[in-house]
């Protein structure tokens, strides 16, 4: 089992490495069209102006975030700026407290939390497209002194995941597909997402779902209860490396009533501070994140979760094979 | 120090989130609260706040057995018969370095998540001082006691049970008392390995908020001190009125 998991990262890898290039190029072309000042997604140049200005950069604490975070923080190094960072603030809650007071500068959030943790949006309100969502987040962050930058392409969702073996024992493609079965099936998901209006509590709620149970787990677990066969059902994220590298073992159910929004990352920032960094603070964040794809972040996120290296050094790597930095 | 103080100080000695306040935190204990993320359903509140708990003193009891159960029988034999420091004081020490988490996720792939999980993964918390301090206890009993125990014509186990247990009760007490109180404290994690504690409250401070977090923490370290206290109060119970004397 071990070798063919390796055969299939290994071939994940490959496919990365064109699908990066690739990526790379069609935004250098993009750029052409729309702007014409810019000279492609060349590398990162250092301007001195910005030596005055330290940054702090923050994510929360799970590795796509600091994933994220680490690929921001050594981009603005790039561009001049001092940069300290601060990886580990915990939840929203705490991250978009640190970005208000001042302690932190920006940090990565998903459009969608933002709408439904902060600004009180149900899901099933959440714009469904990256751009409209990231609009209206921005608009809500606006109202507390807040700027936040574009969107990443890729975007990332919770959802209900099994295993494939069981996918086609019960018919199951879409969430509605539990109905009738889902009080015989264990679901584990994350502590929190019990009592969520974007987890279980939306499950329970928008769809009419009973469980016969629900188990909390830590996150690093959600692939673990499945395999072991403890868990029909597992909250996993549409990010996740598993889903690419083990296509043949899981699946996730489409979310056909929307319960679970899918959200793009958006940049935010406290607005004095974007406007005493200057123009290349927004230019560096909005450039470096066009090659993030969700093939791209997968395969980020399977280097650290999958290899365990750290997120310093896959956002290193990422920033060099793209082309960001020499 | 009189309790009415306890607050105050405790208000000085820790900082708390800015949006938190040990007034909301009792609120949240007391009275059901509004929450962000639950789509209108309030959270905390008194019926949840005794079910978590309750849950945490389960938890802990069971672990605490499961540790007893392992570590006391071991540590009086070792001690008894003067042998095995290095097992004794070795593994107690070593055990004290296993990190939790690792070692749920761990367990994870062999026994699955859950209540057996948690109770071997916080026993393996609870061992460690109680291994030792039955060694010790048992072992520094005077020597001249238990020969004239042996003179008397005690068996090996009556010598244990009547001499060297009684004068070591202190010390294995220290022991189950330290114990107790890391796997309590630690029972908070258990919501990460599928079983609903007070650490639910501390973990999830987005559905709970910052009141939440606080109010979790409150209870536990209630509940540790109330565990303590008992164990205290059993401990004088069974420690010999001549031990009290010589010791008081």
């Amino acid at each position: 089992m071990r070798t063919t998991t390796r055969g299939a990262r290994a071939a994940v890898a490959v496919l990365l490495a064109l699908v990066l290039s690739l990526g790379v190029a069609a935004c250098g072309s993009s750029n052409d069209e729309s702007t014409g000042e810019e000279e492609g997604a060349g590398a990162i140049v250092s301007n001195p102006e910005n030596g005055k200005v330290t940054l702090t950069i923050g994510s929360k604490n799970f590795p796509e975030q600091e994933i994220l975070g680490e690929i921001y923080a050594q981009a603005l190094k790039a561009a001049g700026y001092k940069v300290k960072s601060d990886l580990n603030l915990g939840s929203e809650t705490v991250a978009h407290q640190a970005v208000k007071s001042g302690a932190t500068s920006g940090y990565p959030e998903y459009a969608s939390t933002a709408l439904t943790s902060f600004f009180g949006i149900e899901p099933e309100e959440v714009p469904a497209g990256a751009q409209p969502a990231y609009e209206k987040a921005k608009a809500e962050f606006e109202k507390e002194g807040l700027t936040a930058f574009p969107p990443t392409p890729f975007a990332s969702a919770n959802a209900v995941g099994t295993l494939k073996k069981t996918a086609e024992e019960r018919e199951l493609k879409t969430v509605s597909d539990l109905e009738g079965q889902s009080e015989e099936m264990t679901l584990y998901g994350s502590p929190e997402c019990r009592q969520r209006i974007d987890c279980l509590a939306g499950l329970e709620k928008y769809y009419g779902l009973k469980f016969k149970s629900f188990t909390p787990v830590d996150i690093g677990l959600r692939y673990t209860v499945l395999e072991k066969g403890q868990a029909d059902l597992s909250i996993l994220f549409t990010t996740d490396p598993q889903l690419a590298a083990e296509k043949d073992k899981f699946v996730i159910l489409e979310d056909d009533k929307h319960v679970f929004p899918a959200g793009n990352v958006i940049f935010v920032t406290k607005s004095s501070v974007a406007e005493k960094a200057g123009p290349d603070y927004e230019k560096t964040i909005v450039e470096v994140q066009k090659g993030l794809t969700l093939p791209v972040m997968q395969e980020l996120d399977a280097r650290v979760e999958l290899e365990k290296q750290s997120p310093a050094k896959a956002a290193a790597a990422y920033l060099k094979e793209a082309g960001y930095t020499g | 120090m009189s309790l009415p103080l306890l607050p105050a100080l405790a208000g000085r000695l820790f900082t708390v989130p800015p949006s938190a306040s040990f007034g909301g935190a009792v609120e949240f204990i007391f009275t059901p609260q509004t929450s962000n993320v639950t789509g209108g359903k309030t959270v905390g509140g008194l019926s949840q706040v005794v079910e978590l708990t309750l849950t945490q003193l389960e938890v802990t009891v069971l672990a605490l057995a499961l540790s007893l159960a392992v570590a006391l029988p071991i540590g009086l034999y070792l001690g008894h018969r003067g042998k095995g420091e290095f097992l004794a004081i070795g593994i107690g020490n070593a055990g004290r370095a296993v990190p939790e988490l690792a070692l749920i996720a761990l367990m994870a792939t062999a026994i699955g998540v859950g209540v057996l999980n948690l109770t071997v993964a916080l026993a393996v918390l609870g061992v460690p001082p109680i291994l030792t301090n039955a060694y010790v206890g048992v072992r520094q009993v005077d020597r001249s006691s238990v020969d004239a125990a042996r003179g008397m014509g005690m068996s090996e186990l009556e010598i244990l049970r009547k001499v060297e247990v009684p004068l070591a009760i202190p010390t294995i007490f220290s022991g189950i008392r330290g114990a107790t109180i890391a796997i309590v404290a630690t029972a908070t994690i258990a919501p990460l390995a599928g079983v609903l504690t007070l650490g639910d409250f501390i973990i999830n401070q987005n559905v709970y908020g910052d009141d939440g977090v606080v109010a979790g923490a409150m209870l536990v370290a209630f509940l540790a001190l109330a565990l303590e206290f008992s164990l205290a109060g059993l401990q004088r119970l069974l420690t010999s009125k001549g031990l009290k004397v010589s010791t008081a």
